[in-house]
């Protein structure tokens, strides 16, 4: 038993920091991920790690292969278009999953073009993305810090934030913190999707950003429990992703965007929320 | 003016203004094209003043990932020479060559080497599914001087084939060099005896050294699973940190191309240090530290003794 699940901890460095990673990447990207369910932007994460492709070629021309540059570069481009989606989607008829489209499109096209300027064949977006056995000091600094970040970010906006999930149109009549909450929100989602990828590679970051939150709302019907729920899930299904990457020799993030996957079809069969048990029951309000 | 055109004096001009540009013609250089930096080195230094030379794939660009531009094919259309390795390194270029119908112009330098399979652990076709139509044969030949000095000998034999007329610069142009690589051979078999028998072993990212192995002794180690595109799994990173500590390798070489955060992680896990970085499929830019063939054998060389010497 022990052999199984706690040696490998033990006995490698690089495990250990592997399951920190994990761990700061499901207090920080799951919650998130959360948000981004209940707001349907569900799809962002996928779209964000083409979008910050021409932010990442332009760090890649101006200070060559650092990759300090290429994220910073990045996260600029992930702003920018994060950003520009939102006030598209706030000032005119289209809703967010148009106009983060339109604009990821865009800059993926914009970051193709950059990158061939150069002329060199160079494949950024693969050197600009790590994984999850590659953590160097810098990278887990980065989503530590991003995860702390997120939590109080999140605890600060979390009223805005809810109330702009669920009525917007309340919150801009009772208040004007509608594009704080917003604006805050995206700019998290773009911090944890870019640091998710420069440490532990698109997929990963996505991943638990994603599927977790998805395997949650099938259980909880309250948003607290929603997001404990998720986190739970986040951090236990990375710690089977890694202990089956160790034993079996598949790669370690596909281990552990499956292992959240499993989750999530188990809770789609079982969970009160899922597909054998139909809707979620109805609480009644009068008991007689 | 008939009777001008008529002359004597007419015919006379109307000749010398044809040798003239006959005479010019034969001036103008051969143009080879070869399918990476490495060959466009040799070319160069074989056909001298009398050729010009262009690879396809420039110093610094990753041939094993290489995206064919429409400018390729009117390069090998307008090219007298066609110098390729052969070994399934670029079957691109051959496949290119045979498109263009120009095949009578191609040669495949590594054709008559001694080739050397790839280890069993390294499927080369997981990592370069493109461009592999042998199984698993390692094309690095050039790594071994010795073929090198084959690569030259081939190279001049074509060039003497197309342009006779420059036979003796061509062979002048050969011997001259090979001298040169003969005494690179021997000063790496100086280096790496002065090393001590067990420090004579690295890790090495990509599995390019395979001939370096051969000829000289020194064991390169490609780690299973972690080097190229596929994300590593965590038990071939612990089975590499393992190897590493058993068999007490000192040193880890990165290539441009690897994830260099998994092999600082491997590094600082197993003790062994990171050497830098050793080129093995392209030469760099004219400022870089491998600018033609020997500099970039002797800058590995020295990056190796350095890492391997303590």
């Amino acid at each position: 038993m022990i052999d199984f699940f706690i040696t490998p901890f033990a006995d490698y460095v690089f495990m250990q920091r592997a399951l920190a990673g994990c761990l700061a990447l499901s207090l920080g990207a799951t919650p998130v991920g959360v948000f981004l369910l209940l707001r349907r932007m569900s799809l962002t994460g996928d779209a964000m790690s083409h979008a910050i492709l021409p932010g990442a070629a332009l760090g890649y021309l101006a200070f060559g292969l650092s990759l300090g540059a290429m994220t910073v570069g990045g996260i600029v481009a992930g702003l920018v278009v994060a950003f520009s989606s939102g006030l598209v989607s706030r000032a005119s008829v289209l809703k967010e999953d148009a106009s983060l489209a339109a604009f990821y499109l865009l800059s993926l096209a914009l970051g193709v073009l950059i990158v061939s300027l150069r002329g060199r064949n160079l494949d950024l977006l693969h050197v600009l993305f790590g994984s999850v056995l590659a953590l160097d000091n810098a990278s887990l600094l980065l989503i530590t810090s991003i995860a702390t970040l997120t939590l109080f970010g999140l605890a600060l906006l979390f009223r805005p934030l809810v109330l702009e999930c669920f009525d917007p149109a309340f919150l801009r009549s009772v208040g004007r913190l509608s594009p704080i909450a917003h604006y805050g929100f995206l700019l998290l989602v773009v911090l944890n999707l870019v640091a998710g990828f420069h440490a532990l590679g698109t997929l990963m970051a996505v991943g638990i950003m994603v599927l977790p939150a998805a395997a949650a709302r099938l259980w909880a019907r309250n948003l607290a429990p929603l997001l404990l729920l998720a986190v739970l899930f986040a951090f236990f299904s990375s710690l089977a992703g890694l202990l089956l990457s160790y034993h079996t020799d598949v790669p370690a993030g596909p281990a552990i965007v499956l292992a959240c996957g499993i989750v999530y079809f188990a809770s789609l069969l079982a969970a009160p929320g899922g597909l054998l048990t139909g809707h979620l029951p109805v609480r009644h309000h009068l008991e007689s | 003016m008939v009777k001008f055109m008529s002359s004597f004096r007419f015919l006379f001009l109307l000749f010398l203004l044809l040798t003239a540009f006959t005479a010019q013609a034969e001036q103008e250089k051969l143009e080879i094209v070869t399918s990476f930096s490495i060959l466009a080195d040799f070319a160069e230094k074989v056909g001298g003043d009398r050729v010009n030379v262009r690879s396809l794939i420039g110093p610094d660009e990753d041939a094993h990932n290489y995206q064919q531009r429409p400018s390729d094919a009117r390069k090998v259309a307008e090219a007298q020479l066609i110098v390729t390795n052969g070994l399934g390194f670029d079957d691109w270029l051959i496949r290119l060559t045979r498109t263009a119908r120009c095949q009578k112009r191609l040669t495949v330098v590594g054709q008559d080497i001694r080739a050397l399979n790839l280890p069993k652990a390294i499927s080369h076709r997981k990592e370069h599914p493109r461009d592999h139509d042998e199984a698993d044969i390692d094309p690095h030949a050039w790594q071994d001087v010795a073929n090198a000095r084959r690569y030259v000998a081939a190279i001049a034999n074509a060039l003497i084939v197309i342009d006779p007329a420059g036979a003796e610069t061509y062979h002048a142009n050969a011997e001259r060099y090979d001298h040169l690589l003969q005494e690179l051979d021997l000063d790496i078999r100086a280096a790496v005896q002065a090393l001590p028998k067990s420090r004579r072993k690295v890790v090495s990212a990509h599995a390019a050294f395979g001939y370096f192995e051969r000829a000289y002794g020194i064991r390169f180690l490609s780690p299973v699973g972690v080097a190229g595109e596929a994300e590593p799994s965590a038990k071939s990173v612990a089975r590499l940190i393992n190897q590493i500590r058993e068999l007490g390798i000192p040193a880890i070489f990165m290539e441009n191309a690897a994830d260099p955060r998994l092999l600082e992680r491997i590094a600082a896990e197993s003790g062994a240090k990171i050497g830098g970085t050793l080129y093995s499929d392209a030469l760099t830019s004219k400022d870089g530290p491998a600018p033609d063939y020997i500099s970039m054998m002797r800058h590995n060389l020295d990056a190796l003794t350095k890492a391997l010497a303590e």
